[in-house]
């Protein structure tokens, strides 16, 4: 047979299953909340991963929890592959659809409710990580967990990616911030894990649900710690002439017993590309400069401000400015908070990696991506949540360009092997989805995989939830392993590969 | 970890012998919290062999440590670089482990402020019933590469593998400690516990008990100072507060200990883990009450059933700690679904069950 005949006889038996499992869902659906033309379904043929798109089979947008567990019921029946999907602001691919199945959309799950006095909130999947501080505010009570994406990123989606975000290293990640999550088992069974309370009997199966992109239950509604807004803030600009010294300076801050609120660097290529963009009055001089905020009590902050400048000052600081007010503590963030737009804006596209190395081997990592930017003739800015050594190099690339684009991969590729040989992980806080499933053969033995989808079977035995993310098949790795000798270092570097 | 290693090598052989024939193995570390749980069985698989602190970097905040290594040996090892385990893991007896606190994954009166061993665990090295050494998690804070299996691995009393080596996240120890008195009743310090819980105070501790609540504030020194004008009490020496504090923090206080006689009264100790906000329950017996209301101990001689059933009136469960009577189950039952889960989850990581066959669940 022919490739184009190939191809029909595939989109028959496609249109056929989508016709049938169409007709179940009309069961016990609205008309209106499936959608299956495919100028309906084009919005959620990714998500902000771009680069992979596919066209989802069908989507569902339910209303009730009753009309997700019938769902789930029905695909479970009929074996049709389901992907959550919230705002779609993942990084990874981890909200990209199955051609064979169905995307779950939750963004109408947006209600919430806010405790006061016992300091949570009960949110809906579909609620804004935002919106959840913007409720609580009246309170003087915040959500802590900031991803960047926070405008427009779902509380349900940090559950699946838990997500991180600038104040980690003080307040922890979503995993430390939610004590329970409800939602469905892929047969539609409803579950709950954690507690009202601070922990639950039996094995911490909410430590597992966090994180596993969406890959063992569909979240429904979660309970969140709300914690007391700190009553000041104040940030410290330094800037270092050489990125040597500014990563021996992140070492020495926490040396000498200090947490910062916030703790993060920037190179000069990021520093030119974000002034330019925001106008955040940057040491466009520096080699780099950290950005390092301390929060609390008026009392505790004065102290600690004190003490971080001392430490700054020893580490070698050739500019060092403290915010004066609430205005200039957020110019110095707007900088940093628009590192991805302001690449944008310098280059036609760029790839955002997000690997996390021990601190102390920042420096090293920085020069490694240095040679990297030769070897692989692309520039690249980068931005690293310092405090905790979750880096995100932005590779300057032009998409249109498929050399450039080939060459951009092996150049993320390259950084996410060298993190894993510095001790570090391929992910920090975007997830594994379809992205980096590559560089999980690097980061983990095959004895370590298997294990893996031994836990996605334990919840979901026939792999319909979100399948084929997270974790690759013994197959790609193998392949992988045989194109990619060392480190990215393939043979015939000069060769254009498709 | 080097499975060249003899310690490790030891083990894995054990393990293989162990699902070749079937036998159940008991994991056995320093054997403090042998009386926490439903009760060991097996062939003891010694652990404390597998010691050592095998990386320690203080400007890292990252300590990896051996399963058998003695809890005592690395706190000292922290203490010299000014740093802790922030969550204040109990020892009911000296020579605990590090895997030992792992498995039972249980925490200090910190808890409630700075969170509990799970939220402190990055990564574990875990021999599974394969015989298979496997590392999930790592070094760094930040790592979501693969699903959470290390924190899954935090309380499970054994039951999915042995636990090989540890990596934690450490803290600075706080500059300043301070411990204020207040002679309030239960509901009075409830009702205020759950107040200060919704203001910038830095609170690390609390336990109330018979009409006493004490409340400990650690941080910068300025904002312990400013914090101790502003709720008023009567401050402890700081010796004094010190050592009271290891004595609820280790259950070597009165309150704590249930003597022969007790026990044949029928008296049991319970944990009761609920909402902080919880209005004080009645069921008869004592109490002492921690983490801001959030855990609350119980001495009472009421049927299991009824104190299950107060627990899980306020949203939590109740765990039996002490007592002569254990036929009504450890832990707080779990829902069918929950429990297909963990029975599948035991499947994938000891599909010949010999590990720790029953010390969480029966016939789990």
């Amino acid at each position: 047979m022919n490739i184009s005949l190939r191809t029909e006889a595939a989109d028959a038996v496609r249109e056929q299953r989508q016709k049938n499992v169409v007709a179940a869902l009309r069961e016990v659906l609205p008309r209106a909340a499936i959608l299956f033309r495919h100028e309906d379904t084009v919005p959620f043929e990714c998500d902000a991963l771009t680069a992979y798109r596919t066209s989802p089979m069908v989507v569902v947008l339910p209303e009730t929890e009753a009309q997700v567990a019938a769902i789930l019921r029905i695909c479970h029946r009929m074996d049709v592959p389901i992907v959550a999907r919230g705002a779609g602001t993942g990084l990874s691919g981890g909200a990209t659809p199955h051609a064979m199945g169905v995307v779950l959309s939750l963004a109408k799950f947006n209600t919430m409710k806010i405790d006061p006095v016992s300091c949570t909130a009960v949110v809906q999947c579909g609620v804004r990580n935002l919106a959840i501080s913007e409720a609580a505010a009246p309170y003087g009570l915040y959500y802590a967990p900031d991803p960047s994406s926070q405008i427009a990123c779902t509380i349900g989606g940090n559950v699946a990616e838990n997500s991180g975000g600038v104040h980690c290293l003080k307040y922890g990640l979503t995993l430390h911030n939610v004590l329970r999550v409800r939602g469905f088992l892929v047969d539609g069974e409803a579950v709950e894990f954690g507690s009202q309370a601070l922990d639950a009997p039996g094995l911490d199966l909410l430590s597992i649900v966090i994180g596993s992109e969406g890959m063992l239950a569909v979240t429904i509604e979660v309970t969140v710690k709300l914690i007391p807004k700190p009553l000041l803030a104040r940030c410290i600009m330094a800037s270092f002439r050489d990125i040597e010294s500014a990563g021996a300076a992140v070492a020495s801050v926490i040396a000498h017993g200090i947490i910062p609120a916030g703790l993060e660097m920037m190179d000069r290529a990021m520093t030119a590309a974000v002034d330019a963009f925001v106008h955040a009055d940057y040491d466009l001089e520096a080699a780099a400069i950290l950005l390092c905020e301390s929060d609390g009590t008026p009392e505790e902050v004065e102290e600690e401000i004190i003490r971080m400048e001392a430490v700054l000052s020893a580490a070698g600081a050739s500019r060092i400015e403290v915010s004066r007010d609430e205005a200039q503590r957020l110019k110095f963030w707007s900088g940093r908070k628009n590192a991805f737009p302001a690449s944008g804006s310098i280059s036609p596209d760029y790839m955002c990696m997000d690997s996390t190395i021990p601190r102390k081997r920042l420096a090293e990592m920085l020069r490694a991506i240095q040679q990297m930017e030769v070897k692989y003739n692309l520039r690249c800015a980068n931005v690293f949540h310092a405090g905790d050594g979750n880096l995100h190099p932005l590779i300057l690339f032009d998409a249109e360009d498929a050399a450039e684009m080939r060459r951009c991969e092996l150049f993320g590729a390259d950084i996410l092997e060298t993190s894993v040989s510095l001790g570090g992980t391929v992910t920090g806080e975007h997830g594994v989805g379809v992205e980096k499933l590559n560089s999980m053969c690097v980061q983990f033995s095959q004895a370590e995989r298997a294990q893996f989808m031994g836990v996605k079977r334990a919840f979901d035995p026939r792999e319909l939830l979100n399948p084929g993310k997270v974790i690759p098949t013994l197959r790609r790795c193998a392949e992988y392993g045989k194109m990619h000798v060392h480190r990215g270092a393939l043979p015939f570097p000069e060769l254009p590969r498709f | 970890m080097d499975a060249q290693d003899p310690a490790l090598a030891r083990l894995i052989d054990q393990v293989a012998g162990a699902r070749e024939h079937g036998t159940p193995l008991d994991i056995c570390g320093g054997g403090t919290k042998r009386f926490y749980g439903e009760s060991p069985v097996g062939e003891p698989l010694e652990v404390t062999r597998l010691s050592g602190i095998t990386c320690y970097e203080p400007t890292e905040l990252v300590v990896t440590a051996c399963a058998g290594t003695p809890l005592r040996d690395l706190e000292a090892a922290l203490r010299e670089q000014g740093q802790c385990l922030p969550f204040e893991p109990p020892r009911f007896a000296p020579g605990g482990t590090v895997g030992g606190m792992v498995a039972a994954g249980l925490s200090g009166p910190a808890r409630a402020s700075v969170g509990s061993v799970r939220d402190h665990v990055l990564g574990i090295t875990l021999l599974n019933g394969q015989g298979e050494i496997l590392t999930f998690g790592g070094q760094v804070t930040k790592n979501v590469a693969g699903y959470d299996v290390s924190r899954l691995i935090v309380g499970s009393l054994g039951i999915l593998g042995v636990i090989c080596e540890v990596s934690l996240k450490v803290l600075p120890t706080s500059v300043a400690a301070e411990t204020l008195s207040f002679a309030w009743g239960e509901a009075r310090a409830l009702e205020t516990l759950c107040r200060w819980a919704a203001q910038p105070l830095p609170i690390n501790a609390s336990a109330w008990h018979a009409g006493l609540l004490r409340v400990r504030l650690a941080g910068a020194r300025a904002a312990v100072e400013a914090a101790c004008e502003r709720l008023g009490g009567e401050r402890l020496a700081t010796s004094v507060a010190h050592a009271w504090w290891l004595s609820v923090r280790d259950q070597s206080a009165e309150f704590f200990v249930l003597g022969e006689q007790s026990l044949a009264r029928g008296e049991a100790l319970w944990r009761l883990s609920v909402p902080a906000v919880t209005a004080a329950l009645s069921l008869p017996g004592e109490q002492f009450i921690e983490w801001g209301g959030a855990q609350r101990w119980w001495r009472t001689a009421a049927p299991p059933a009824a104190v299950r059933a107060a627990a899980a009136r306020a949203g939590g469960h109740a765990t039996l700690i002490k007592g002569a009577d254990r036929s009504a189950g450890v832990f707080a039952p779990l829902s069918t679904v929950l429990m297909r889960t963990h029975q599948a989850l035991k499947q994938t990581f000891d599909p010949a069950r010999i590990f720790n066959p029953g010390r969480l669940y029966p016939g789990l």
